[in-house]
């Protein structure tokens, strides 16, 4: 099931080399929309009461002698990763459907490749196919960047392509030792201990139950390495303003879209499941880092002339919220971050559309050569302002939900709280709460959402509203009349937006609406995995209580004297 | 005299080769002499066969019988000449057309007729079987004196081949360059032997390990291995004995380059795992110490460090593709250093740094081929007034030719990012273990070093695939055309393939390539030196895998 998700758009990609140019787009289409109705069945035949389960396990021996297994399996959070990313396909395809216009077979071929190892991305469950499929990604990514992007598109894509191989391969050598920690523990100590695996869970086990504060530590920083720079955190993400505006628009979208999400997808996964002892003690820090990247990408974007760069740096500044409820490390943070990078996706996967529509017709980017377009396009503007408003967090709209979570799990992230919270069942369950930031962060992180709200309003302002400007001699005074033939003579494009470019929003739309206005599938889809993980990472390191209400079962459920507990105990003390 | 021999029938079948190709190289007829590279690859068909059924120490041959051959790292002999093998037979259609063209071009277009006093095909061919013969026989050695014969008839036909290997000024300034630094590793290694000699009363490499465990490294033997060490480096060319590597294989012709790239390293790998398994990974009282010696730890450690390092920086600066591709030979010796290091670990491929040298090589042998088949897959055309086509060197001749020369093309982009390391590639196989077994060693340091280094290589590996598949040629470029050799592109295919599909088939060689690197004492934990024979075929019996009765 979830294999045939990664063989069609292999199979497709095939299909596109062998196939003549002209039908390359149309078997792109097709082949994307079949993957899409896969995804719909496995979304169908999965089982959401169990979200928390791994589903569709499927284990193919491939090297035993490095112990690397094919196996694929989902969990609700794979499977709504794996919906977006199927989502995307197609839309990516229709936008790319007469900007490109060269070299059309090696285009769709690598878009499609570059699906299949999304995909296998979130279905892994084994470490190294995981990191096939994570590095896999760079090769597509720099083709379309370098072959397709605009006019500094080479350095671009050397740029994406060496900041993210660099530190992905200081997270193999992270990977590498974890299997081997495990390859010493004693046989006993659990199921797979004492051999050479890379199981996903296996490992989780021994990296989690077993290193001390300091290995998980060493764990964190390599994986970090690689997870960070995909996200991009604070100091590492120089390289995706660059990446972002060279790339072709389809690039964009699924950068913004997938690409990004799988640094926070590895460290929900990894930096939770195997080292959350260092992931608790280090939570300041990274929360830290995210809140720099939240104000420091907001107030970049308040300067940026470039519409393209600005959406660019405004992914640093949310995905810095995405990564900060991670680091709330409870449950209405983790929620939160998840359904953030599906939001995320969703929102500005349809902003880099829009600029990439606009950009098809007038060739430039600049605020200071167009404004007020909402004249020129009405349909246009009216998308663009509503991806804004779900972008900027309008409550009613997808980006709110999200955000505010993030939010939320920060503020109440303190030591000393312990109430349930809102929208939960599970609010007196273990780690409902807990985690070590507090109202202090969420108040910072807090002044990025005015800055955002501030940087994208302005922007529209300028592009959509106020007098029409148009680049290339055509800034009329008066209206759009003179100004009607100069952009579309060039590109064959109608004013407004054709039913083409009409079809690859709306499913963009609906979804922030709908996710906006009703999100509690979403949220019950995401409550099992989410408490599972947080009950983990809270058995593993569990956080201080208040005074007089200590969880019994808390207490019990670490082993007195196991190195866990004794790293959970060095934790406590220095929070102390 | 027949248990020797059990070693010897792939080196036995080579030579014999070897003489039948020469003989060949007096007919006076084209045609016959055209044959001497058919024969050679019937030959090392013959060798290939020979090694799997006939070489004791593994499935298929027999066991080793210590008085008979080296006994630390018996099971290596067998893999080793497989892998040799293999490599030598994609290598050689990659030679096709180095020598003798324009005179063949001439006798062709009917201007002239074969003069056989005019004609080295023969002979070029035969210098080639005797340097894999000398390879061959540098995997079965047991005695210094052997091991110094065998890694000399490596290495003095090649030093020819250079020279011969194109008809321009460059290639013999590369043949004399490659002679005068080859002699003197050899005069370095032979000195380290004769010193060990000294320290030890014996060339014996089963009783210099006796010796060493027994009685400890004396100053004298300790010098002898530094010294010898450092000789080996010239073969596999590591820093600081790396300066001759650029210059030749940019001199050489492209088939001669890339066999520089992979028969004296693997020689030198081969004497270098050879003569570190005389002290052993756990050197120390019985047998039972953590590591190797430390003053051969720390020279590997420094060598593999900066090998690496200087190889990638400097590649990067090249514009020049076969001298970026030299560079990037040394960088990779320095990785599989990084292999000697660790040593044989535990009984598991994970774990054991040998089995990733070996394996390594493999992997390097194939994917180095293609890169540089993909260059003598291509020429400019000549130039009025030349009738020889060029081969292209510089990397901007390389742009668009996914385009223009497919095949040549893919086989680089496959190739390239297959030595940078990309997953699911081959390469990447083959760093895996080298980074798992220097982590299970607790090399930690090492294994960021060589992951840094993955990155540095990123930039000019990138290069190597981004212009052959994303840029157009340049307009000013000269005309290029396929070179009209097809055996070039059928090395290249195969190439690719192997970089491809042994990555996805790659679970019975890392499972051979695990016994290969077997470390026989620390089968024998605490063995005394005089007990060590017949222990020694016990624990030979006792290891997995290692099945087949005498």
């Amino acid at each position: 099931m979830l294999a045939s998700l990664i063989l069609i758009p292999l199979a497709v990609a095939l299909a596109i080399v062998v196939l003549p140019a002209a039908s390359a787009r149309a078997a792109a289409l097709l082949g994307t929309l079949a993957a899409a109705a896969m995804t719909v069945v496995a979304l169908v035949q999965f089982d959401w009461t169990e979200g928390g389960l791994m589903q569709f396990l499927t284990t193919t021996e491939w090297l035993p002698a490095l112990g690397i297994n094919l196996s694929f399996g989902a969990d609700s959070i794979s499977m709504l990763m794996i919906a977006l990313t199927a989502l995307l396909g197609p839309i990516c395809v229709l936008a790319s459907w007469t900007a490109i216009t060269e070299r059309v077979k090696t285009y769709y071929a690598w878009l499609l490749i570059l699906q299949a190892a999304m995909v296998g991305v979130f279905v892994a469950r084994d470490l190294i196919f995981f990191y096939i499929c994570f590095e896999f990604t760079l090769i597509p990514m720099y083709v379309l960047i370098s072959l397709y992007g605009s006019t500094n598109r080479k350095r671009a894509a050397t740029t994406f392509f060496l900041y993210t191989f660099t530190g992905s391969v200081i997270t193999l050598a992270g990977l590498a030792y974890v299997a081997y920690f495990n390859s010493t523990l004693p046989v006993d100590a659990f199921a797979g201990a004492g051999t050479w695996t890379f199981d996903i869970d296996t490992l989780e086990k021994a990296a989690a139950g077993q290193m001390s504060l300091s290995q998980q530590s060493l764990v964190l920083l390599a994986l970090l390495c690689g997870f960070a720079v995909k996200v991009p955190l604070f100091p590492v993400h120089t390289w995706l303003p660059l990446a972002h505006t060279e790339a072709p628009t389809a690039g964009s979208v699924i950068l913004a879209g997938v690409l990004l999400k799988l640094g926070t997808y590895g460290i929900y996964r990894f930096a939770l499941g195997y080292t959350p002892d260092a992931f608790v003690y280090y939570a300041p820090v990274i929360a830290t880092l995210c809140i720099i990247g939240i104000l420091y990408g907001g107030l970049i974007c308040w300067v940026q002339t470039d519409v393209k760069k600005l959406v660019a740096y405004s992914s640093v500044a949310h995905l810095g919220f995405c990564v900060l409820g991670l680091a709330a490390l409870n449950h209405t943070g983790i929620q939160g971050s998840i359904l953030y990078m599906i939001n995320h996706g969703l929102s500005t996967g349809a902003l880099f559309l829009l600029i990439g529509f606009m950009y098809e017709r007038y060739h430039t980017r600049n605020m200071k050569e167009i404004g007020g377009l909402a004249a020129k396009m009405p349909i246009w503007a009216t998308f663009m302002v509503f991806f804004v408003m779900a972008s900027v967090g309008l409550p009613g709209l997808n980006g709110f939900v999200s955000e505010f979570l993030c939010m939320f799990g920060t503020f109440q992230a303190s030591d000393h709280w312990s109430t349930g919270i809102w929208g939960s069942e599970n609010a007196a369950t273990i780690g409902a709460t807990g985690g070590k930031l507090g109202p202090w962060y969420a108040a910072i992180a807090a002044l990025g959402v005015i800055i955002a709200a501030m940087y994208l309003l302005i922007m529209v302002g300028k592009v959509v509203f106020g007098p029409l400007k148009e680049p290339g001699g055509h800034d009329s005074h008066g209206g759009g009349h003179s100004g009607g033939h100069g952009a579309d003579s060039h590109t064959h494009l109608p004013p407004d937006l054709t039913a083409r470019e009409i079809t690859a929003l709306v499913p963009l739309a609906l979804a922030c609406l709908i996710f906006g206005i009703y999100p509690k599938p979403l949220f019950e889809a995401l409550k099992d995995p989410v408490n599972d993980t947080v009950a983990w990472v809270h058995k593993i390191a569990p956080p201080p209580m208040p005074e007089g209400n200590v969880n019994p079962s808390m207490i019990g459920s670490v082993e007195i004297g196991s190195p866990a507990a004794n790293a959970a105990s060095n934790v406590q003390e220095i929070a102390r | 005299m027949m248990e020797r021999l059990a070693y010897l029938w792939p080196e036995i079948a080579v030579f014999a080769t070897t003489c039948i190709v020469m003989v060949l190289g007096l007919s006076r007829s084209l045609a016959v002499r055209k044959a001497s590279a058919l024969v050679s690859g019937l030959g090392l068909l013959v060798a290939l066969y020979l090694a799997i059924t006939t070489t004791p120490g593994r499935i298929g041959g027999t066991l080793v019988d210590p008085a008979h051959g080296q006994s630390f790292l018996p099971t290596m002999v067998p893999f080793a000449k497989c892998l040799i093998c293999i490599v030598a037979l994609i290598l050689l259609p990659l030679l096709a057309g180095t020598v003798d063209r324009a005179e063949e071009a001439r006798i062709a277009s009917g201007r002239g007729v074969f003069n056989p006093l005019r004609s080295n095909r023969a002979e070029f061919y035969s210098f080639f079987l005797f340097s894999i013969t000398g390879l061959l026989l540098v995997a079965s050695a047991d005695d210094l004196i052997w091991l110094f014969l065998a890694l000399e008839l490596t290495s003095l036909p090649t030093y020819v081949m250079v020279a011969i290997s194109a008809s321009r000024h460059r290639a013999q300034e590369a043949g004399v360059k490659y002679f005068f630094l080859g002699a003197l590793g050899a005069a370095m290694f032979l000195y380290g032997f004769a010193l060990l000699y000294g320290a030890t009363g014996t060339t014996n490499l089963n009783k210099i390990y006796d010796i060493f465990t027994a009685s400890g490294i004396s100053t004298l033997g300790m010098l002898g291995l530094l010294i010898t060490l450092f000789g080996l480096f010239f073969k596999i060319a590591a820093v600081p004995m790396h300066f001759y590597t650029a210059d030749v294989y940019q001199g050489a012709a492209p088939g001669v380059s890339a066999m520089l790239a992979f028969v004296p390293k693997t020689a030198g790998f081969l004497a270098i795992l050879l003569i570190v398994g005389t002290v052993g990974w756990r050197f120390g009282p019985e047998g039972a110490g953590a590591s190797l010696p430390e003053p051969i730890r720390i020279t590997l450690w420094v060598a593999a460090a900066l090998t690496m390092t200087i190889g990638n920086t400097l590649a990067v600066m090249q514009s020049s593709a076969k001298r970026m591709l030299a560079y990037s030979s040394i960088a990779h010796s320095g990785y599989m250093l990084v292999g000697v290091i660790v040593g044989p670990g535990d009984a598991s491929f994970s774990k054991s740094g040998i089995a990733a040298v070996l394996f390594y090589l493999l992997a390097y042998g194939v994917m180095n081929v293609g890169c540089f088949a993909a260059l003598a897959a291509i020429e400019r055309k000549p130039k009025a007034g030349e009738d020889e086509a060029r081969e292209i060197d510089h990397v901007d001749d390389l742009r668009g030719i996914c385009r223009s020369h497919p095949v040549a093309g893919w086989t680089m982009v496959l190739c390239a990012l297959s030595l940078l390391g990309l997953p699911p590639l081959l390469g990447f196989f083959g760093k895996l273990p080298l980074f798992t077994s220097a982590v299970s060693a607790g090399e930690i340091p090492l294994v960021i070093v060589l992951g840094l280094n993955s990155a540095i290589a990123a930039f000019y590996y990138l290069r190597l695939m981004a212009l052959p598949l994303l840029e157009e040629a340049h307009p000013r470029a000269e005309a290029t055309e396929d070179a009209p050799f097809a055996a070039r592109r059928i090395a290249g295919v195969v190439s690719a393939g192997g970089v491809v599909l042994l990555a996805v088939l790659a679970g019975q060689l890392m499972t051979q390539s695990e016994i290969a690197g077997r470390y026989m004492p620390q089968y024998k934990p605490a063995a005394a030196a005089e007990q060590s024979q017949p222990s020694l075929m016990d624990a030979l019996q006792a290891v997995p895998g290692v099945t087949g009765g005498r």
